[in-house]
């Protein structure tokens, strides 16, 4: 979605994005340059990877501000100082002077957070943010993104394998399997109603905190490769409820309700 | 009575901190620090914490690959630190073995399957090439994998297929322990579950201890008998699984158990967001070493380390901790 993949190994080979009405496929590189920045800004999945240990934390939030909002002086300051307020970051004129290294990890990851919101982006992609991160440490990361939320009103696309993340950060989920969506639907629905046997497999074979099971589901088999995918649908050699047409022929999307929707045979 | 594999009496592992050339003593790192559990036969004791919180030191304390600083390890009713190497070599070693948590740093890839899962067996026994192309096939089996596959090198197999080979070759002096350092954490999540049931099913099988060190508090509930909360180095609580999930009584499990709820509706009581973060070991603060991050931290807390406290068989370091009057 932000075009960095690197051609031309990577190749967007169809469909479009549409950002706020805007197709980002027919945007110059350029164009694309600013979008990137400005209105979709990323989180990676070891956030402390992307602090520079050379700069300061306020240089660093400072950098985007000044290459894609244009603005100089005195002005760069006060939005490197808002971006810092806007993630709860106590002494903000201080706190912009100090290196990574002299911030605990929960501070590291709020300038993380910080450089990723200085433009006011529409849209925020975190890519596994929380994965390496200790449970109650993940809680106030969760937190910290919710308030960011409410305050900017942001969209946040969350990539994450982690059911627990899911239902405490997202409106709405969208699951994979083998480079395909082949379930969407709000939350609560995903988790009371799931309709792709993949989802439900997936939500079964997590273990509970709430009671003990005596026994977990389990999907056999591994993830096809993606070089040497099945032919139809991409789950059937893994799916208890495949069927003959399952093996022939990939199944199209089926619209369950407004919010809902499902790629697979066995759902009338 | 319980039958007692293994007991942990007062574990304490301190590394001293050196800097600068001169390597001048800086301090200690209270990586464990008077940690004592027990372990009964076919049964699994987890030991769960955020990182740093000393679980892997306590691990390679009970594996020898570490010298404790003080405390005791009994094993079998033995004090297994006044064993000599040649006694440790033919009555401890071969009993306790270990699940690493990640399958692809943890195997050789240079080495076959075959001689990964044979290694124990070449070291600790006079078994015959026959005999032990035999056991190989056999653990292979037990394990869920294809006996004639033990040929083939490591990055043939998945994630959780080597996962399978490590477990292959923990079982394969029917050890009465097995250390499981994060078994599933390194997993695909579609993959999770068979390996946590292989686990399961193993352990009733051959009636098989688990010490299990993970982080995941659902994963837990459905892998172990009792969980020992670790924070700083100490054990904070500690109880039988259920007991302790349904009435958890320290504020660091009851963080912990909030922060892991998967719906709304695991989680039954408020969400519960810590402030701050773990403080290192090398000055865990004064009193109880908790209190810089507890909501219910009075002055007694930042003073004076909390006394156990035991409810039956149920412990807890806290001095705010009470439990309820049951309501009927
Ligand atoms: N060899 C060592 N020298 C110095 N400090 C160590 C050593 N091994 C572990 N530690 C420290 O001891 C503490 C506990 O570590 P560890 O047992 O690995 O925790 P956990 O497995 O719970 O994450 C950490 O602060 C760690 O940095
Ligand atoms: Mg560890």
């Amino acid at each position: 979605m932000l075009r960095l993949l690197p051609e031309p190994a990577g190749k967007i080979i169809g469909g479009e994005i549409i950002l706020d009405g805007r197709n980002l496929l027919e945007l110059s590189k350029k164009e694309m340059r600013n979008v990137r920045g400005r209105l979709i800004s990323m989180i990676l999945q070891d956030p402390m990877m992307s602090l520079n240990p050379v700069y300061t934390v306020g240089d660093q939030i400072a950098e985007p501000i000044y290459q894609h909002q244009g603005l100089r002086g005195e002005r760069v300051w006060e939005e490197v100082i808002s971006a810092l307020r806007l993630l709860n970051i106590p002494d903000p004129d201080k706190r912009l002077r100090d290196y990574p290294f002299q911030l605990s990890g929960g501070m590291r990851q709020r300038v993380v957070g910080a450089i990723a919101m200085s433009c006011h982006p529409r849209l925020l992609i975190a890519d596994e943010p929380t994965t390496a991160l200790d449970a109650t440490i993940q809680a106030q990361y969760i937190d910290l993104f919710k308030d960011v939320q409410r305050k900017t009103n942001v969209s946040i696309l969350f990539i994450t394998h982690d059911f627990g993340v899911v239902s405490q950060m997202c409106h709405r989920v969208a699951v994979m399997y083998a480079g395909k969506i082949v379930e969407t639907a709000p939350t609560e629905v995903i988790f009371k109603n799931p309709s792709h046997p993949y989802t439900s497999a997936l939500i079964n074979s997590v273990p509970r905190l709430d009671r003990k099971v005596e026994r977990l589901y389990s999907i056999e088999g591994q993830p096809p490769s993606l070089m040497n995918l099945p032919p139809g649908c991409r789950f059937a050699p893994r799916c208890p409820q495949a069927a003959g047409i399952c093996h022939e022929k990939e199944p199209g999307k089926k619209t369950i309700d407004d919010n809902h929707t499902v790629s697979c045979w066995g759902v009338e | 009575m319980a039958d007692i594999i293994l007991e942990a009496r007062k574990l304490v592992k301190h590394y001293p901190v050196r800097h600068g050339i001169m390597q001048s003593f800086q301090g200690l790192v209270r990586a464990v620090d008077d940690v004592s559990f027990t372990i009964e036969r076919g049964k699994a004791l987890s030991l769960v914490g955020e990182s740093g919180a000393g679980k892997s030191t306590t691990a390679k304390l009970i594996l020898l690959l570490e010298q404790l600083t003080s405390g005791e390890i009994i094993f079998q009713g033995q004090d297994i630190c006044k064993l000599s190497q040649a006694e440790l070599k033919t009555s401890y070693r071969p009993n306790v073995s270990a699940v690493m948590q990640n399958p692809w740093s943890s195997m050789n890839p240079r080495m076959r399957v075959r001689d990964i899962v044979a290694e124990p067996l070449v070291v600790n026994t006079r078994l015959s090439k026959n005999e032990i192309k035999s056991r190989v096939g056999e653990l292979l089996e037990q394990v869920g994998l294809i006996p004639d596959w033990a040929d083939r090198y490591p990055h043939e197999f998945s994630g959780g297929q080597r996962q399978r080979i490590a477990v292959a070759r923990a079982l394969a002096l029917n050890p009465s322990l097995i250390i499981l350092d994060e078994p599933v954490s390194a997993l695909d999540v579609s993959i999770r579950a068979q390996i946590m049931n292989l686990l399961r099913e193993l352990q009733e099988e051959f009636n098989i201890s688990y010490l299990i060190i993970a982080h995941d508090l659902a994963t837990v509930r459905f892998m172990s008998h009792s969980v020992a909360i670790m924070y700083l180095g100490q054990i904070v609580e500690y109880a039988e699984a259920e007991e302790l999930f349904e009435n958890p009584l320290h504020p660091y499990t009851r963080a912990l158990i909030s922060a892991s709820a998967m719906s709304a509706a695991e989680r039954e009581r408020e969400r519960i967001i810590l402030r701050g973060e773990m403080p290192s070991p090398i000055n865990p603060p004064a009193g109880c070493r908790f209190h810089t991050r507890c909501r219910l931290a009075t002055d007694i807390c930042s003073n004076e380390a909390p006394e156990a406290k035991w409810f039956g068989s149920h412990f807890v370091a806290c001095h705010r901790a009470e439990k309820e009057e049951t309501i009927n």
